[in-house]
């Protein structure tokens, strides 16, 4: 067994026996400037015939999708927060600069904002609140945040009004409006902000699921991701619990298991996946994963060039857990916001271990059922 | 500043995928576990010329080796596809090692009770043959099943911990342990219950001390990860598991005049080891509902190593 065959950097499709493998490719989600359309989800289901998922309504958001399964194999996740419940500052001008932030324009709602956030009294030029009901009360008219650079949003700033910050966390829109966002007074308020994420397979260096499949149906393309044979798979469910992301999922009217196949038959045929495709911001990025780390790298520092100081990549660090990701992300909070794992390990980093362990195990038993019988019998 | 929630999670939906595994897959960790056990008392049996022994053994680890093949199946999405299994043989999926691992032992488990009918055959022809050679080709067989038998009975605690389910993974260098306690203890259970003795008596104590000792690591030694083995169902289910092992291990020694007590015992011991596999699986399946035992240690983790895997700044 060659060294990082089970853990750390590695070229997945050479590791898997391709001679002459094309370059490996992936994903590049950048989340900061998903809108949420779910175009992704749908061209997925459309190109793939992927069957429906149930029409529920989840009532947590506008996501009703609800997470990736065996028949989502993209998914939108929707993340509405009163205010970075991270601790990041929302409020940092740049990337929201000329966005009405601040206070919501209905007092009653800053009333209850101050009730459940307190103010952190760190972000710069933002006071602590001192009494953070009463100026709850009063706020609301006023954008803050504008750019520092004398970047005053657009229509923002002549009706600011003085009222120190209820909860120093800055807000997005709420609902569609005709205008450009910010570009009214009347702008409608709202205390939080939407975050946006398309989560798709992350075709692992080390692919946790495909490293516990029994039946070879999982296997590594020529272009490095993974996919599923469904002529082979017995719906064993073994690498759904061996996905430390939760991805891969068995369909239950039809008992195998499925995910995101990358669109192989697209990609081998020099065609973008279906996602990609269809995305209308390139949020979805598909490519060359050397080309993807090194433009996702740039987007990062603009950026925070830009103030996004939480902009930050996910899975895109070759000596992560699962020896990054061939699909990774741009993300503007921690992972677990998302649903993602913090900081996941592929299961099999550590089989050799398990394996001396249960081989002491079973020897520990043999010399047991030994010793009882040993000596005089009764 | 309000102190931070203590983990973060999408709207708390689970982060890992529940096993989709039914308890199908905990009777079949205590039915492999049983035809190891029985393996070795039938074994044993072979080689002190305790024929009620052998013959018990060998029977019960065939039965428990077609249970654990029919609850194997079963739970597949695809049971007409079973012999798909046979396609590879992979060491990084404890799934295939174990799947050639019953088959082998199914093998020598089979040919071992097969022998068991010779004497019943008639003396002459074919059948004749057969009475003569069976015997000796069991005995080989039978040492062959009880050579794979410890395999079997811990190969099943490397199928869970090589899984992302937080609960099993990180319990993994202590599985094993409990599930070869477990299944010595229900092969005892088994052999006090059809021939009780001294070396039975033997094996249901060291069996129970490794299954509790090692399930004791499991339930206390991970941190917030033993917990789901704590509480709730699978706690209720773990805490009845060691009684009725505890139970049987002292009744098979205290028990020893009574060929009652002794099988009560066997019984106790029985049923343990059956708690002890479901409790162990709903222990995990609870850990993957919950994402806290996703999060938590895997942030713990990151800010033990000071800092963030995830590239970019800390937020201010």
């Amino acid at each position: 067994m060659e060294s990082n065959s089970l853990y750390g950097p590695l070229d997945p499709a050479p590791e898997a026996g391709y001679t002459d493998a094309p370059p490996r490719m992936g994903f590049f989600t950048d989340t900061s400037v998903c809108i949420g359309c779910k175009a992704c989800e749908v061209a997925c289901k459309t190109w793939n015939a992927v069957p429906d998922d149930g029409f529920d309504l989840l009532g947590h958001s506008y996501d009703n999708t609800g997470g990736l399964t065996a028949n989502s194999w993209r998914h939108v996740a929707f993340i509405e927060q009163p205010r970075s419940s991270s601790g990041a500052s929302t409020d940092t001008p740049g990337a929201f600069a000329g966005l009405p932030v601040g206070p919501s324009s209905v007092p009653a709602t800053n009333v209850i904002a101050a009730q459940t956030s307190a103010d952190t009294g760190t972000s710069p030029g933002i006071l602590p609140a001192v009494d953070a009901l009463s100026a709850a009360a009063t706020a609301g008219s006023e954008f803050l945040g504008a750019a520092p650079s004398g970047g005053c949003g657009s229509g923002g700033c002549g009706s600011s009004s003085g009222g120190s910050s209820s909860g120093g966390g800055a807000q997005m829109l709420g609902m569609p409006m005709t205008d450009l966002p910010g570009r009214v007074n009347e702008a409608p308020r709202s205390d939080f902000r939407w975050l946006m994420m398309s989560n798709v397979c992350k075709h692992c260096t080390h692919a946790g699921c495909l490293d516990v499949c029994p039946t070879g149906a999982l296997f590594r393309t020529e272009f490095g991701t993974v996919v599923v044979q469904d002529d082979i798979c017995n719906g064993c469910g073994y690498c759904i619990s061996g996905c430390p992301y939760g991805v891969i999922d068995r369909r239950d009217d039809d008992g195998r298991a499925w995910k995101c196949t990358l669109c192989y038959d697209r990609i081998g045929d020099g065609l973008m996946p279906a996602c990609a495709t269809a995305c209308p911001t390139e949020s979805i990025q598909f490519g060359e994963l050397d080309e993807l780390r090194e433009r996702a790298a740039r987007r990062v520092e603009t950026l925070q060039a830009q103030g996004v100081a939480e902009a930050r990549l996910y899975g895109n660090d070759p000596s992560d857990g699962v020896g990054g990701d061939g699909a990774f992300f741009l993300l503007l909070d921690e992972p677990e916001v998302y649903g993602l794992p913090p900081d996941p390990h592929v299961p099999t980093r550590d089989v050799v271990s398990m394996w001396k362990k249960a081989g002491l195990a079973a020897l520990t038993m043999a010399a047991t059922a030994v010793v009882a019988f040993a000596g005089r019998r009764k | 500043m309000v102190p931070k929630a203590d983990f973060q999670s999408y709207y708390g939906r689970p982060i890992v995928r529940p096993p989709v595994w039914t308890h199908d897959i905990a009777i079949y960790l205590f039915t492999g576990g049983l035809a190891a056990g029985s393996a070795l008392i039938a074994a044993g049996g072979q080689a002190s010329k305790d024929p009620v022994l052998r013959v018990a053994g060998r029977g019960t680890a065939l039965a428990a080796l077609g249970a654990s093949a029919f609850f194997l199946i079963k739970d597949l999405g695809r049971p007409d596809r079973f012999h798909h299994m046979l396609r590879v043989a992979k060491p990084t999926s404890p799934m295939s090692m174990g799947t050639w691992l019953l088959s082998f032992f199914g093998g020598a488990a089979g040919v071992a009770a097969a022998a068991e009918v010779a004497p019943f055959l008639p003396e002459r022809g074919l059948l004749g043959v057969a009475r003569k050679v069976l015997p000796p080709v069991g005995a080989a067989a039978g040492y062959g099943a009880a050579a794979l038998a410890p395999g079997l009975a811990t190969y099943t605690a490397v199928l869970f911990a090589d899984t992302a389910v937080p609960s099993w993974n990180a319990a993994y260098p202590d599985l094993p342990f409990m599930f070869a306690g477990s299944a010595l203890a229900s092969g005892a259970g088994v052999g006090l219950i059809a021939a009780p003795g001294r070396p039975m008596r033997r094996m249901a104590v060291a069996g129970a001390a490794i299954e509790l000792a090692a399930g004791h690591r499991v339930e206390h030694g991970h941190g917030l990860l033993s917990e789901p083995y704590r509480n709730g169902r699978p706690g209720k289910l773990l805490k009845a598991a060691r009684v009725l092992t505890a139970v049987g291990a002292v009744g098979a020694v205290v028990g020893r005049r009574s060929r009652v007590v002794s099988a009560l015992a066997g019984v106790s011991l029985l049923a343990g080891s059956v708690l002890t596999r479901f409790g162990v699986f709903e222990g995990g399946v609870e850990s993957a509902k919950d994402p806290r035992y996703t999060v938590i240690p895997q942030r713990e983790g990151l800010n033990k190593a000071g800092g963030r895997k995830v590239s970019g700044p800390s937020p201010s």
